[in-house]
């Protein structure tokens, strides 16, 4: 039995105002489960980055609720939803976004710092994270030594650190080539395989198919369409290439 | 161990031009705050440094005198009526006044202060003597100066002789470390060679230094005295040295344009490091933003930035306190000599610390106002 994650019920986003107002999503319904590897393709300025942001408490939807565990983020003022996130939200983004003075490791335990966690056993849990990643033996280098691939699942070790329910990326692999392509996605399928976590990501890229439980289609704001299960899982074999 | 300071520290180590700038803003803010207060501080010692020295339970001088250096000259009576006050056991005249010093070898003549009270008696005597002695005072035309002023008053050593308005003076006692915070010269002498020199009329005097007996009650005789002084004013010495104070600091507008330099120094530091920080905190707006993406609190980002100032702070402060120090040093013996005192180094490390804390305020409105969405863009 999956456990919901994220339930995004009747979601409007609306940006701008005036002539440069915008209804970037209309009337979302969507449930993350844990255990699932989500997918959300679409064209580019179809509501992508705006249904991300929207689940990962960013940004407030105009109207709808989003709630994560069970709780609604509706009403939350900025401090309350980042509370929100960094109890329950890991982030990858498209650039890695990695503190470029922090090592590595320090860049994952800086994930556990904000929850005001400092202890010693913040490190080993660091460490941790960055086994699960592949990346030990990186722990004490800096992003500049590290390759985008390697930043990327430093990224990712941070993203699963504080057990995060949800982990939301942000076109992980557009800026990589295959090979680290293929490792970040090797990684993020991983992780994903944990039922107390659910992978949502936002991607262009159609090698990554192969590794989804679930692609949701978006155009014009709106989901068009939404495939799970067997037919996905038959690709699964297929090669990672471009 | 929080990593706010690990990150705080990187930031501005990681940008070493940015820091230097930041860190030349203090320095250069610290050490003018310092050399103004310090002057000020000996300023307002050196004012009140003959007040200090007396040896006075209270101080009989001419209504609505200003400054030690300025009064008018009391008729004489006040000394008798001082002293037929049960407990007075003294009152002890002093006159002082400016008047033109003339070298042994002849040339320009040079103004001098002159300060004179009866050699035998312990009321405003030269101290810190290191050749001839008090008594020594008492010969004819003898005069006591500070070795430091030999060679404006072309002395070459005890014994020479000079001119003060055209009267003869002989060095008999010499000081060490008695300066003026005008550029003339403090001449001591007996109270009659004084008034000789200033053309005071005998019995008259500036001031009268008065004492009372050891078991005396003294504030009763200081109010006996007032109601029997018409012309006069009954000081303690505190209330002197505050008069003394207001008047060279303030009302000449000396101290004040100390205290508006120190100022302005301040607000050149404030401006130079929020400057730098503001640019500094621009440059890193994505990793703020990623930490706000990540669920930090603002308090958490006013930390990292605050540290930063903090850092800057003492870093700056640091070398500052190098450059006061040598600064200290090389003035002890000017005229002017800059005071450090712990009080003072203590005061300028909070200001230090404060002013860097302001300076951060342009950073802080930057970052509590990003949004964390910053990240998405590329």
């Amino acid at each position: 039995m999956t456990t919901t994650m994220v339930m995004a019920t009747d979601i409007v986003k609306v940006l701008g105002e005036g002539a440069g107002r915008v209804e970037a999503l209309k009337s979302i319904n969507l449930s993350l489960a844990g255990g699932e590897l989500t997918l959300l393709m679409g064209p580019s300025g179809c509501g992508k980055t705006t249904l991300l942001s929207v689940l990962g408490c960013m940004l407030s939807p105009t109207t709808g609720t989003v709630e994560i565990r069970g709780r609604s983020t509706t009403g939350l003022d900025a401090e309350e939803l980042a509370e929100v996130r960094r109890n329950h939200v890991g982030f990858v983004f498209q650039s890695y976004h990695l503190f470029p003075t922090l090592t590595a490791a320090e860049n994952v335990r800086l994930a556990l710092d904000v929850r005001g966690d400092h202890s010693p056993l913040s490190r080993v849990k660091a460490e941790k994270a960055l086994a699960t990643v592949g990346l030990s033996h990186k722990a004490n280098a800096f992003p500049r030594g590290l390759s985008g691939g390697e930043q990327q699942r430093v990224a990712i070790a941070r993203a699963i650190v504080g057990d995060a329910s949800v982990i939301l990326a942000d076109e992980p692999t557009a800026a990589l080539d295959s090979e680290n392509g293929l490792a970040v996605m090797t990684v993020l399928a991983e992780i994903a395989k944990n039922p107390a976590r659910a992978l949502f990501i936002v991607t262009h890229d159609p090698r990554i198919i192969s590794f989804a439980d679930r692609i949701l289609r978006i155009e014009d704001g709106r989901i068009v369409s939404d495939q799970r299960g067997g037919r996905i899982g038959a690709v699964r074999s297929l090669k990672y290439a471009s | 161990m929080t990593l706010i300071l690990t990150l705080a520290s990187r930031n501005l180590f990681h940008d070493r031009v940015r820091l230097v700038a930041t860190v030349v803003g203090i320095v250069f803010s610290i050490v003018l705050v310092t050399v103004q207060l310090g002057v000020f501080l000996s300023f307002e010692r050196m004012v009140t440094t003959m007040i200090d020295h007396a040896q006075a339970d209270f101080w009989i001088v001419p209504a609505e005198t200003k400054s030690f250096e300025g009064s008018s000259l009391l008729a004489g009576r006040e000394r008798l009526q001082a002293l037929s006050v049960n407990g007075v056991t003294a009152a002890i005249p002093v006159v002082v006044g400016y008047a033109s010093w003339r070298k042994p070898n002849g040339g320009a003549s040079t103004p001098v202060f002159v300060v004179g009270t009866p050699e035998a008696t312990a009321g405003l005597q030269p101290w810190n003597l290191v050749e001839g002695s008090l008594r020594d005072l008492g010969v004819p035309d003898g005069v006591a100066i500070d070795q430091s002023y030999f060679d404006e008053l072309g002395i070459a050593q005890i014994g020479e002789r000079a001119e003060i308005d055209n009267q003869k003076a002989r060095v008999v006692a010499v000081t060490k470390g008695i300066r003026s915070f005008t550029t003339m010269p403090d001449v001591f002498t007996s109270i009659e060679r004084a008034r000789t020199y200033l053309g005071v009329p005998p019995d008259e005097a500036n001031y009268f230094i008065v004492r009372v007996a050891p078991n005396g009650d003294a504030a009763a005789v200081r109010g006996q005295l007032a109601g029997r002084l018409s012309d006069a004013e009954v000081l303690t010495p505190e209330q002197f040295r505050r008069r003394t104070r207001q008047f060279w600091l303030f009302d000449t507008g000396a101290g004040a344009a100390l205290l508006g330099s120190a100022i302005l120094g301040i607000i050149v530091g404030t401006i130079i490091v929020a400057q730098t920080l503001y640019s500094s905190t621009k440059d890193h707006l994505k990793e703020f933003a990623t930490l706000r993406a990540i669920g930090s609190s603002r308090t958490y980002i006013l930390k990292v930035i605050l540290s930063q100032a903090f850092i800057s702070a003492v870093i700056g402060f640091s070398i500052a306190a190098c450059i006061d120090l040598t600064l200290v040093k090389f003035t002890a013996d000017a005229a002017l000599s800059i005071i450090m005192t712990p009080g003072l180094t203590l005061g300028l490390f909070v200001l230090t610390v404060v002013m860097c804390a302001i300076a951060a305020i342009s950073a802080i409105r930057v970052v509590t106002r990003i949004d964390p969405v910053l990240v998405f863009a590329q």
